[in-house]
């Protein structure tokens, strides 16, 4: 039994090691002087600090705009994170327990939905958001995707299990639909709240392919562009790289641990595979 | 408070099954109605409806006269206990007895005011900072009832309250609640399986089966003229016994012949016509625990083995299994007194007097 629990640590250790490992790379390198960066990537020493400079962040801000982007970042981000939660929360409870005509064809396109890529309907969007003006603006990279199949399904599984009597107890209160949800639902379900927020956070803050297509000025990227145009801009120089990627993965770091609890009853609690 | 009066109410579902049929009821002005039966009876069904939280497909609810079936739940003041009390888990006590108020609209000082009268009488002052997670099942329980009584509803609505308590606790809290409805001349409806429980609380007491009513009527009244077979057996317990016996014409009366011994007819029934109408048919005989009484076996008279000896202290309940019918079983009610033993072959007095019988249909011959 004990040489099984080793095991299982042992396993569970060097996949831990094996997934930290590129993320302490990039930490650390963003240390170090630029010409030891790819000298010492070889080795141990890729992952032991030679030397601790803050010089690459500072260059970073020097050469590119960082701030900008990063709030363009926070903002398309957290814009669409906090609508999204609204509207897919609202969308999720409809289909979950409101009795409507409609209501299992619905449910039925939605997790159709679930099963399409971007990148498969990003042509006829791009057509759309054209039609509308909305290229290059901040509306263009947040309105496409508040409304979300899976984080509709995730909130939908998730109000399923919430026992029903508390709403009906909510209804002979005297509550109606509206205020049973943000009375008595919203409250009791933090964890899918959590989940859906971090879920929605990571997809979004790493997108890229989207913003390429519908943005032009750097005044509306977001910081996945700028890194891809940040490793174009000569001088290469990994050390200012790596400053980069770790100030991009800051903030992902910080979420995920802030809500880390509350992401994994979430995940738990809908029976969902990450 | 008002009056409640289901008029031949039904639900059916859209895959066919019905869970309520024809059902008509009068609940009166104070009047503490229980409504029992076995579970998928309809017995909640009824609830769910009255408080409208379910839909009925025909049929009409009044309260206080009026016809209530359109109206939305959060407009039929009433209110309603939950079996497992539906406390809103992440609200303090207090706020919770205050929800069904700050959604009326009151203001704060009349919240404020009304709960903390409501605590007093269901002494939960001391718990009112608590989550429900933080309290006992009797805690909750009265949490649950608070915030029913808190609103000064028309009827109160109780959907086996109990029956997620240890027994003395059940039965502390049912007379509380009894007191409690007597006090406030409250119209009340009490959900419940148990059919001690319906006993023991209820002025009237309806008894349901398979979506449909079966008797309505005292405690007395259904233990001692069950109107059928159902309730006979589900009213009393243990239940009634209940073996088959045909009608027949004895040398100057009606008889009712078993396998291997004749009952004489109660003399109540010997005079009715009903009965005479039945000679030659097989009816059920229904007989209480006590009308049998176990002695030496005698010639001619209905024997049966012991099964099983239950000891209650001050009585024993006897299981039998009767030797006129294989398989057939038998309950009786014994003193301590004479020494019993399983697989003992007894005589069996049958008390004539308490005897039931029920038609082929299983409808009370009275």
């Amino acid at each position: 039994m004990n040489l099984r629990r080793a095991c299982a640590y042992l396993i569970l250790l060097a996949a831990a090691l094996l997934f930290f490992a590129p993320v302490a790379f990039m930490l650390i390198g963003s240390l170090k002087a630029d010409a030891r960066v790819l000298v010492e990537a070889g080795g141990l020493q890729a992952l032991l600090p030679s030397s601790a400079s803050l010089q690459n962040y500072r260059d970073v801000f020097a050469r590119v705009a960082f701030g900008r982007y990063l709030g363009n970042s926070l903002f398309i981000t957290s814009c669409i994170v906090i609508l999204g939660l609204l509207v897919n929360a609202l969308a999720g409870y409809a289909l979950a327990r409101l009795e409507w005509r409609g209501r299992r064809f619905l449910f039925a396109a939605v997790l159709a939905i679930l099963i399409i890529p971007l990148e498969a309907i990003a042509v006829p969007l791009f057509y759309e958001v054209t039609l509308l003006g909305w290229r290059d603006s901040y509306w263009v990279q947040i309105v496409p995707f508040i409304a979300n199949a899976f984080a509709v399904y995730l909130f939908y599984s998730f109000f399923l299990e919430l026992p029903r009597a508390l709403e009906d107890a909510a209804r002979i209160d005297g509550a109606g639909a509206l205020r049973i949800f943000f009375y008595i639902i919203v409250p009791n379900s933090r964890a899918a709240f959590a989940t859906v927020a971090i879920l929605t956070f990571l997809t979004q803050w790493g997108a890229f392919l989207w913003p390429l297509l519908v943005t032009s000025s750097e005044r509306v990227r977001p910081l996945p562009l700028a890194i891809a145009n940040f490793y174009s801009l000569p001088p290469l120089q990994w050390g200012d790289i790596f400053a980069f990627g770790s100030m991009m993965v800051a903030p992902i770091l910080a979420v995920f641990l802030l809500f880390q609890r509350w992401f994994v009853r979430g995940i738990a609690a809908t029976g969902l595979k990450g | 408070m008002a009056d409640i009066e289901f008029r031949q109410l039904s639900k059916r579902y859209p895959d066919g099954s019905e869970a309520l049929v024809d059902f008509n009821l009068m609940v009166d002005d104070g009047e503490l109605m229980v409504l029992v039966g076995p579970s998928g009876s309809g017995k909640s069904t009824i609830l769910r409806l009255l408080a409208g939280l379910d839909r009925p497909s025909s049929g009409e609810l009044l309260l206080g006269g009026k016809v209530i079936n359109e109206l939305p739940p959060q407009q039929r003041q009433l209110a309603m206990v939950f079996q497992n009390y539906a406390l809103y888990p992440h609200m303090s006590v207090r706020a919770n007895l205050a929800f069904p108020l700050k959604m009326a609209g009151l203001p704060r000082a009349v919240i404020r005011r009304k709960v903390a009268d409501v605590a007093g009488v269901l002494e939960l002052d001391a718990l009112l900072e608590r989550k429900p997670a933080q309290l006992s099942g009797g805690q909750r329980q009265r949490v649950a009832m608070g915030r029913a009584l808190v609103r000064e509803p028309r009827a109160f609505l109780l959907d086996e309250p109990l029956s997620n308590l240890d027994a003395k606790l059940r039965t502390q809290i049912r007379s509380e609640i009894a007191a409690l409805q007597r006090r406030l001349q409250a119209t009340m409806i009490y959900v419940t399986h148990d059919q001690v429980e319906a006993m023991t609380l209820g002025e009237r007491i309806a008894v349901l089966h398979q979506g449909r009513l079966q008797q309505v009527g005292s405690p007395q009244l259904l233990y001692e003229h069950p109107a059928n077979l159902f309730v006979a057996g589900f009213i009393g317990s243990p239940g009634m016994n209940l073996f088959p016996a045909r009608v027949a014409r004895g040398r100057d009366a009606l008889i009712l012949q078993c396998e291997g011994f004749a009952l004489p007819v109660p003399e109540e029934l010997t005079t009715q016509q009903s009965l005479g109408a039945h000679v030659g048919e097989l009816l059920w005989v229904g007989v209480r625990p006590e009308g049998l009484a176990l002695g030496a076996p005698i010639a001619a008279g209905p024997t049966a083995r012991i099964s099983a000896v239950e000891v209650l202290g001050y009585e024993r309940l006897v299981y039998l299994e009767a030797s006129w019918a294989p398989g057939q079983r038998l309950c009786a009610r014994t003193g301590m007194q004479e020494p019993l033993q399983t697989g003992e072959i007894m005589g069996i007095q049958i008390d004539h007097h308490a005897l039931h019988l029920f038609d082929p249909d299983g409808r009370a011959v009275d």
